[in-house]
C-alpha cells in the first residue's frame, strides 16, 4: 500500500536497499562458501574443483561432493572442535553473564549522573584493538608475566603456575574480551526497569533477594538472552583467544578452520567446517528468537 | 485535634513527631497523628506536601529521620517493608508484568508460604470479590486501566492486612471510572472492615471518601477532622481555600461577642458578622470565609446580618446549578453558588443587574489572618 504523493519508486528504493546489500555482501558471499564446502580440493589456484562443468548439451553438469561433510561427521578431530567449542563458548558465557549482570546492575541502579561515565569505562577497552588486548593478557599470565613473579615475590609459590596456553586463560580471554557485549544488553533492560515493582514485592512480603529471584530477574531476562547470544556466538568461532592464549590441546572450531584454510590450504574442508558452524550458530539464534516472539506475543 | 471518634478512639497507627529529609528538603515535619481502627483516613494536599512521603514510611519503604511509628501497638519505626502488617496500592499499581493476574494476587500469599490449597481459594475470592475473575489467565498489559486497579486493589486486600495503604488509587483512570470507583472502594471497606489510609491532591476526592481528612502542606498536617469539619469549619485561610471555592473578605476584628465575631472589612464595604473558632481580639486582622452556596441573591436589600450590594458581571449555567460573579463597591469579585429553585424563586437575573448578595451569621467564618 502506498500513500498518496508518495513515489512508489522512492518506497521500492528504501526498501531495496538494505535487501541489496544483505544479497551483495552477506547472502552471495555465503553461497561461495557453500559452493566451496561442495568441492574437491586440488594443487592450483583456485585450490578446489570448479562446482559445474559445462560440457555437451545444453546444461552443465554439476560436479559437487559431499565427502568434505562426511569427514566432518567421522573424524574426531573436527567432532572433538566443535564439541569443545560449545563447552568453551557456554561455560565463558555463563561466567561473563555472572560477572555482567551485578555490573550492569549497579550501573542501572547508579546516579544519573554517574551512569555514562560507568558505561563509557565498559566501552573504553574498546578503542584499543582486540589482538593488542588478548596479546597483551600473554605478559600477564606468563610464566615470568605479571602475575606470578607477583606471587613468586610475595613467596606464595615457588614455581611459576602455568597460567597461560590452558582453558583457564581462553576462559579468562573470552570473558575479558566480551563482557561489554553481555553488560549492555542487561543494562539496556534494567535501565527501563520500573523499580516501584520491587517495592510492591517487598511490600508483599518478599525479602530483597526473594525480590531479585522472582520479579527482577525474570524481568531481565530479554537482556540476558541477548546478551549470551551476543557473547556465545563469537565466542563459538572465536580464533585469536585460543590460538594466543589457549594450549596446543585447546581444540576450537575457528582455529581448526584457520589451520585447514592456510596451513593446509584445504579450502573445501575449511569451507564445510564454515557452514557447520553456521548450522551451530543458527540453533542458538533461533531459539533465541521464538523465545522472544513469544514473550511479545504472551 | 478535632475528631469523629471522641468515644472508644483505638488507634492502629500512632505517629510520634516523624520527620523525613531528602537531601537538604524536608518532606515531612514533625508530625503527629493517630489513626483509628476500621477508619477511612485521607491524606491530602498538593504536590510536595510530604502526603505520599508519609504513606511510604507506613509502608516501610521510606524510613523516617525522627520520631516513631507504633502500628497496632508494635514499634514498626525500623521495621522493614516486608514485615509489616500492611500493604500498599501503588499509584502506578505496580503490578508484575511478566506475571498473569491470579500469579500477581498470590505473589504475596506465596511469600507467606500458604498452603496450595488456601492460595487458590483466597485468591480466586479476591478476584471473585472485585470481579475480575474471568481474567486470571490474562497479562496486566492485556488489561484496561480500570481493571488493572482491581487487580492491585485484589493483590494487597488477599494478604489481609491490618491497614491498607492507598497512593493516588484513583489517578490513573478516568472521570466517569473514578466516580464509580470511589462508591466501590468505600463499599469494599465496609465490607471488609480494614483500615484504609488514602493519599490524595483531590479534595472532592476525599471528602466523598473519607471519614477523616488530614490536610497537609509543607509537611505538616494543616487539620485535622472530619469533611464537614474541614469544610465548614476551617481553621486556617489554606484549608477553607483548600476544601472548594470561598468568599474570602480580609479586615480588622471590631467586636466580639462569644463566639461571634464582628470583622471590619474593606473589601465588603463595611461589617461583616461571623462564627470563630480561635479567639481574636479587637483590632486583630482577620478574614471572613463564607462559601458560595450559602450566598441568597435578591434585588431588593434584605433582612440579614451580613449583605453587600454589586453588579452581576457574569452568570454560568453548570447543569446541577448556576454561579454568579458578582463585582462588589470595593471592586472585590464574589461567588454565588444558585440552584435553580433558589434561582427562579428571586426572580430572574441578568448579568448587569444590580444585587444584593447576603449569609447568615451562622454560614460566615472568622479565620485567622
Amino acid at each position: 500500500m502506498s500513500g498518496p504523493g508518495e513515489p512508489r519508486g522512492a518506497r521500492a528504493f528504501v526498501i531495496g536497499l538494505p535487501f541489496g546489500w544483505l544479497l551483495v555482501f552477506a547472502l552471495l558471499p555465503l553461497l561461495v562458501v557453500l559452493a566451496i564446502s561442495l568441492a574437491e580440493v586440488r594443487v592450483g589456484s583456485p585450490p578446489y574443483t570448479p562446482l559445474f562443468v559445462w560440457g555437451e548439451g545444453l546444461l552443465p553438469r554439476f560436479n559437487t561432493t559431499g565427502s568434505n561433510y562426511e569427514l566432518l561427521f567421522s573424524d574426531s578431530l573436527y567432532i572433538g572442535a566443535f564439541l569443545s567449542s560449545i563447552r568453551i563458548a557456554a561455560t565463558a558465557s555463563f561466567i561473563t553473564l555472572l560477572i555482567a549482570y551485578p555490573m550492569a546492575y549497579a550501573i542501572a541502579r547508579a546516579g544519573e549522573n554517574v551512569r555514562t561515565p560507568l558505561l563509557m569505562l565498559v566501552v573504553l577497552p574498546f578503542w584499543t584493538s582486540f589482538l593488542i588486548r588478548v596479546y597483551a593478557w600473554t605478559g600477564i599470565l606468563n610464566s615470568n608475566g605479571l602475575i606470578n613473579n607477583a606471587l613468586l615475590n610475595l613467596g606464595l609459590i615457588s614455581e611459576p603456575l602455568p597460567l597461560l596456553h590452558s582453558e583457564f586463560a581462553v576462559h579468562l580471554g573470552i570473558v575479558y574480551s566480551y563482557l561489554p557485549f553481555m553488560v549492555l544488553p542487561i543494562y539496556a533492560v534494567l535501565e527501563k526497569f520500573d523499580w516501584t515493582v520491587l517495592e510492591a514485592a517487598a511490600d508483599l512480603g518478599a525479602k530483597p533477594l526473594r525480590a531479585f529471584f522472582r520479579v527482577t530477574l525474570p524481568l531481565s531476562l530479554p537482556g540476558i538472552f541477548s546478551g549470551v547470544l551476543l557473547v556465545f556466538i563469537p565466542a563459538l568461532g572465536e580464533f585469536i583467544v585460543p590460538e594466543l592464549l589457549g594450549g596446543p590441546d585447546t581444540l576450537m572450531v575457528g582455529r581448526v578452520l584457520w589451520t585447514e584454510f592456510f596451513s593446509n590450504r584445504d579450502w573445501p574442508l575449511a569451507a564445510a567446517l564454515a557452514i557447520g558452524l553456521l548450522v551451530l550458530i543458527l540453533i542458538p539464534a533461533l531459539a533465541m528468537f521464538r523465545l522472544t516472539h513469544r514473550e511479545e506475543r504472551a | 485535634m478535632m475528631s469523629t471518634f471522641e468515644t472508644a478512639f483505638e488507634p492502629i497507627i500512632r505517629i510520634e513527631n516523624v520527620t523525613k529529609r531528602f537531601g537538604g528538603v524536608t518532606a515531612v515535619d514533625a508530625v503527629n497523628l493517630e489513626i483509628a481502627r476500621g477508619e477511612f483516613f485521607c491524606l491530602l494536599g498538593g504536590s510536595g506536601s510530604g502526603k505520599t512521603t508519609l504513606l511510604r514510611m507506613l509502608a516501610g519503604l521510606d524510613l523516617p529521620d525522627e520520631g516513631r511509628i507504633v502500628i497496632d501497638g508494635e514499634d514498626m519505626t525500623a521495621t522493614p517493608a516486608y514485615r509489616r502488617p500492611v500493604n500498599m496500592m501503588f499509584q502506578s499499581y505496580a503490578l508484575f508484568p511478566h506475571l498473569t493476574v491470579e500469579k500477581n494476587v498470590a505473589f504475596g500469599l506465596q511469600e507467606e508460604k500458604r498452603s496450595k490449597a488456601e492460595i487458590e481459594t483466597r485468591v480466586r475470592e479476591a478476584l471473585d470479590m472485585l470481579e475480575m475473575g474471568k481474567f486470571a489467565a490474562r497479562k496486566p498489559h492485556q488489561l484496561s486501566g480500570g481493571q488493572r486497579q482491581r487487580v492491585a486493589f485484589a493483590r494487597a486486600l488477599v494478604k489481609h492486612p491490618k491497614i491498607l495503604l492507598l497512593d493516588e488509587p484513583l489517578a490513573a483512570l478516568d472521570k466517569k471510572l473514578r466516580e464509580r470507583a470511589q462508591f466501590e472502594l468505600v463499599g469494599l471497606r465496609e465490607r471488609v472492615g480494614i483500615t484504609f489510609i488514602m493519599v490524595t491532591h483531590d479534595q472532592e476526592e476525599a471528602m466523598s471518601m473519607a471519614s477523616r481528612i488530614a490536610l497537609m502542606n509543607h509537611g505538616k498536617i494543616v487539620q485535622t477532622g472530619s469533611p464537614r469539619e474541614l469544610y465548614e469549619a476551617p481553621a486556617s485561610r489554606f484549608v477553607a481555600d483548600f476544601f472548594g471555592a470561598a468568599n474570602l473578605f480580609a479586615g480588622r476584628v471590631a467586636a466580639t461577642d462569644g463566639d461571634k465575631v464582628s470583622v471590619e472589612s474593606a473589601a465588603a464595604g463595611g461589617v461583616l458578622r461571623g462564627v470563630a473558632a480561635a479567639r481574636f481580639k479587637a483590632g486583630e486582622p482577620a478574614a471572613v470565609m463564607v462559601r458560595p452556596e450559602q450566598v441568597r441573591l435578591t434585588r431588593e436589600a434584605p433582612q440579614a446580618d451580613n449583605a453587600v450590594h454589586g453588579k452581576i458581571t457574569n452568570l454560568v449555567f453548570l447543569g446541577s446549578h448556576h454561579v454568579c460573579q458578582v463585582k462588589l463597591g470595593s471592586d472585590k469579585t464574589m461567588l454565588a453558588k444558585l440552584s435553580p429553585a433558589e434561582l427562579a424563586a428571586a426572580g430572574s437575573f441578568a448579568q448587569g443587574d444590580a444585587v444584593y448578595l447576603s449569609w447568615p451569621v451562622s454560614a460566615a467564618r472568622v479565620l485567622p489572618e
